[in-house]
């Protein structure tokens, strides 16, 4: 009697283990997108207060934060100095984020368009050439037309890095080989016999 | 009175002893090999979604980038699910009648979530984190296999802790520079254990000791 009262015992106990083991695998904890029966749209993870500023984020610098000087108007010129860095970082974003309409060359001629998105004006037409720097900054966080504003996917930091790029993608379709340090043309004409 | 047993019943009782060490070593066995099988860590199994997305039409098809919908995959723990407006970038213009996509159209104008179901799901009491993954060098496919083939999402590997433990205690097979991190179908240049070891050194990739203690998943 007694081996099966202890035997019940180590069985029950085994039983109770094993129940553990899901409380442990699914705790009562949100993490990120784990939805949530509190409130009413379902999400745990709750916007932010209309009006409340995250410390450091201020912004107090317009031209930065918008592209746009206390008047409303364009900044002409970037904000900051352009540096290399600077240019990797937005080339790698562009290609990231813009390449699927604007494809590598910003003549327009992406993937998405090949399947029926709106054909957007190539990046190398005068009107684009002459636009004020800012103009790029607001166009990424704004959209425009059938563009929708990719101020969720970039920051303010790499939204410039972009539009920095951009300009540099214009100048590259307008560059001649005068551009080209004397010491590097020898290397271009190899690039091409290869 | 004669004997109730045979003599050979001896025999029998000592051979089912045998017999019962081999069918637990079986069982044994068996248990292993199950608790690693894809039914349990679920891998390779293709999970329903409300919306029949398509990484083989997005990304092998169009050659989106993986960044451009998991957007914070580079910078936190969480590779982040893409919300409606991002496939509204797109979808606001293309295939707007498509009846396979109402649901995201309701989403974005009732501004209600789509509820994806889950494909990977670590248990709770492990910590992982995509940001430091991305950032030493670990390719998405390395984890998530040929996502760009998968006309719906399934899970590659096992996640359990041996698979992690594999890497962990040998990086130097895995690694690739980081401009390939998003590449699918990436061939090394080369020898990998020897591109490996010096990337191992130039992203200062931690030793195997201090990768394999308990708390650095278990925290
Ligand atoms: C889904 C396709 C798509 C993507 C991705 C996209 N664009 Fe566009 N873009 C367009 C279309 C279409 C237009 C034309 C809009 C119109 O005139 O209605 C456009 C126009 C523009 C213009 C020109 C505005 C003008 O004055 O005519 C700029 C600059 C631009 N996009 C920048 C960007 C940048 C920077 C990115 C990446 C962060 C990007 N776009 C990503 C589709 C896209
Ligand atoms: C057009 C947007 C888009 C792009 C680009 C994209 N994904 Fe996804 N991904 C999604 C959506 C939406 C889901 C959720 C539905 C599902 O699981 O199929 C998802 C789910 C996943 C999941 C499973 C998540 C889970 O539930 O556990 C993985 C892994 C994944 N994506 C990896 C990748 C990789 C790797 C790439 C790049 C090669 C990539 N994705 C590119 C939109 C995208
Ligand atoms: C960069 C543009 C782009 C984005 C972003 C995008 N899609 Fe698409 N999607 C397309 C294109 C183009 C097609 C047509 C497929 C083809 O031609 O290969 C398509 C096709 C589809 C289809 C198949 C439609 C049908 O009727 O068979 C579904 C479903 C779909 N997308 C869902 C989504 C979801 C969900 C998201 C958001 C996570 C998303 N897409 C984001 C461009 C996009
Ligand atoms: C070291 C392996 C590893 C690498 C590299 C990796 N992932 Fe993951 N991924 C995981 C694991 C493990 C999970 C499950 C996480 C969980 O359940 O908490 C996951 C989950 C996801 C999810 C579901 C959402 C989430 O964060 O839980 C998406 C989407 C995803 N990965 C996309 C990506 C993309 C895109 C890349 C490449 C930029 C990538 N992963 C690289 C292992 C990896
Ligand atoms: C293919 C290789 C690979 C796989 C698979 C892998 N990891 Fe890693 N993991 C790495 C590398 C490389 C690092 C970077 C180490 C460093 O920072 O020096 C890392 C770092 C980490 C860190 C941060 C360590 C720290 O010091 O804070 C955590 C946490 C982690 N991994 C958890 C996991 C978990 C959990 C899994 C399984 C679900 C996993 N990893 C699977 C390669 C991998
Ligand atoms: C590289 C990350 C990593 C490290 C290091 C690690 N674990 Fe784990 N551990 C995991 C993962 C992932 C799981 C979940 C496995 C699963 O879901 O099957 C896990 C699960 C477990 C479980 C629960 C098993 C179960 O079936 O519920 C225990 C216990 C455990 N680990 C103990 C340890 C101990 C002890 C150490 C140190 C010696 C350790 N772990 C180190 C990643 C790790």
């Amino acid at each position: 009697m007694r081996t099966r009262f202890q035997l019940g015992v180590l069985v029950l106990s085994v039983a109770a283990l094993a129940a553990c083991r899901q409380d442990m695998h699914d705790q009562p904890k949100f993490i990120p997108l784990r939805p949530s029966t509190f409130f009413s749209d379902g999400r745990s993870a709750r916007p932010i207060i209309e009006g409340t500023v995250a410390r450091g984020h201020l912004d107090e610098d317009t031209a930065y934060y918008t592209g746009k000087d206390a008047n409303g108007k364009l900044v002409a010129e970037f904000p900051f100095a352009v540096t290399k860095e600077i240019l990797l970082r937005g080339q790698n974003r562009f290609n990231i984020y813009c390449t699927p309409c604007h494809d590598y060359t910003g003549s327009g001629n992406g993937m998405v368009v090949q399947r029926g998105f709106r054909h957007p004006p190539s990046y190398h037409i005068d009107r684009l050439r002459n636009a004020p720097a800012g103009h790029f900054f607001d166009v990424i966080t704004n959209g425009l037309g059938a563009m929708q504003d990719y101020s969720m996917q970039l920051t303010p930091e790499d939204r410039w890095a972009v539009a920095a790029y951009i300009r540099a993608l214009q100048y590259s379709q307008e560059a001649s080989i005068n551009d080209v340090p004397a010491a590097e043309r020898a290397q271009l004409g190899q690039g091409a016999a290869k | 009175m004669s004997q109730i047993f045979h003599h050979t019943a001896n025999y029998i009782a000592k051979m089912s002893l045998v017999l019962l060490a081999a069918l637990l070593l079986f069982a044994g066995w068996v248990m292993d090999r199950g608790s690693r099988s894809d039914f349990v860590t679920r891998a390779e199994m293709v999970r329903e979604q409300p919306v029949p997305f398509s990484h083989a039409h997005h990304v092998g098809g169009m050659g989106l980038d993986c960044r451009y919908c998991h957007t914070s995959v580079e910078k936190s723990s969480f590779a982040n699910i893409p919300p409606t407006k991002i496939c509204m970038n797109c979808h606001s213009q293309i295939w707007l009648t498509s009846p396979t996509l109402e649901p995201v159209r309701a989403s974005f104008r009732d501004n209600t979530s789509i509820r994806w179901t889950r494909v990977h799901d670590l248990p709770d009491f492990v910590y992982f984190n995509h940001s430091i993954h991305v950032a030493k060098g670990v390719g998405c496919e390395t984890c998530h296999g040929r996502v760009d083939k998968m006309a719906l999402t399934w899970q590659q590997n096992s996640l359990q802790m041996e698979w992690c433990l594999n890497c962990h205690r040998n990086p130097e097979r895995y690694v690739r520079p980081r401009e390939f991190i998003t590449t699918m179908g990436y061939q090394p240049a080369g020898d990998q254990e020897e591109i490996g070891r010096k990337l191992v050194a130039e992203y200062h990739i931690q030793n195997p000791r201090t990768l394999t203690s308990c708390n650095t998943c278990h925290r």
